[in-house]
């Protein structure tokens, strides 16, 4: 056959600039407010809990991400 | 149909995140444990050194103010040194590389098909290195990683502070940035658009790095030592970034080259 359909020139020939794929900001918007707010609290997790955070008592997080937290490049003691 | 949805994206950008997170752990595992080892070696010797008597730098990493900070790194840390370097070391690099890795996804579903005329490939890669570039290695450049015994246990609070307002501080600069060069796109075309995107970046970061102040609690700590770590740390962070934008990429291209395939047959099939 003449259309090759696993070509990359007939894909980006088939009909579609970049811009039609683009997703609606409506059906982004949940997932990035959970994903945003979901990354925050691991980041704080990892870089901060028992540290310049400090709650939890304790230093058992503290503790266990050490080294983590000193390779990954947070701030710690 | 399945295509580049946003789920997609997000399965993706988890996935090489894991990947990143186990590829920041052999490198940080590897290159950087030597270093860290040698730091709390310098600081055990200097405790002992100094026992009874508070360090010189009034530094509270000593064995005895140890007790009182409920924190130290020697042998008789809660937590052994062999746990921390291994277990504990891959908690923390799984964690921070499978959440920057889902965000990264996400964000390249918001990129699609928003940055100029990238193609999806093009547009994930361009996505994950500002991600790279905003969220670690300009705020490493301001506020480089430190070994055990540098940095003082009572401004732990004020360095991470200023750390995480370096990192907000970037990462709004690359959104402006990002809105910039989608302006200029819009009226001038694809060299101005970069040129836009790179120069609200660079002045931007550039006026925070100076208006942020200097943390310098280095004292005598050798200068070899903190090298070497550093750049075992940087190349932790690279290892994590590399990973996901290179893995993010070819997920995301597989996908768009089969939902291309599929919309080229159904095209035919319609034609006929």
């Amino acid at each position: 056959m003449a259309h090759a359909i696993s070509s990359p020139a007939s894909i980006s020939g088939a009909g579609s600039a970049p811009s039609d794929l683009a997703i609606p900001v409506r059906e982004l918007a949940p997932w990035l407010v959970l994903g945003a707010l979901l990354a925050l609290s691991v980041l704080v997790l990892i870089s901060s809990v028992q540290g310049a955070i400090t709650i939890p008592e304790g230093t058992a997080i503290h503790e266990w991400v050490h080294d983590g937290r000193h390779l990954l490049g947070f701030p710690c003691h | 149909m399945r295509g580049l949805s946003t789920r997609t994206f997000l399965v993706h950008g988890l996935l090489a995140g894991l990947l990143a997170g186990l590829a920041a752990f052999v490198v940080a595992y590897a290159v950087g444990e030597p270093h860290v080892d040698r730091a709390i070696a310098l600081e055990t010797g200097a405790a002992d050194e100094a026992a009874g008597a508070p360090a010189p730098d009034g530094h509270d990493h000593t064995h005895e103010h140890a007790a009182a900070d409920g924190h130290s790194h020697g042998e008789d840390a809660a937590v052994s040194r062999t746990t921390q370097s291994t277990w504990g070391l891959a908690t923390g690099t799984l964690a921070i590389g499978v959440v920057l890795g889902g965000l990264t996804g996400l964000l390249s579903a918001a990129g699609l098909g928003r940055l100029g005329s990238l193609r999806p490939a093009a547009s994930t890669a361009l996505v994950a290195l500002l991600g790279a570039v905003s969220f670690s290695l300009v705020p490493f450049l301001k506020y480089p990683a430190t070994p055990p015994a540098v940095g003082s246990g009572e401004t732990v609070d004020s360095r991470t502070a200023l750390y995480f307002g370096f990192v907000a501080v970037s990462l709004v600069a690359v959104v402006a940035a990002v809105a910039a060069a989608r302006r200029a796109m819009h009226r001038w075309g694809a060299v101005p658009a970069v040129v836009a995107g790179l120069a609200t970046y660079v002045a931007a970061v550039t006026v925070a790095a100076l208006a942020f102040p200097k943390v310098d609690e280095l004292g005598t700590f050798p200068a070899g030592v903190l090298w070497d770590f550093r750049v075992a740390s940087l190349l932790t962070l690279l290892a994590t970034w590399v990973v996901i934008g290179a893995a993010l990429t070819v997920l995301v291209d597989r996908t768009w080259r089969r939902q291309a395939a599929v919309e080229a047959q159904r095209a035919f099939a319609a034609s006929l």
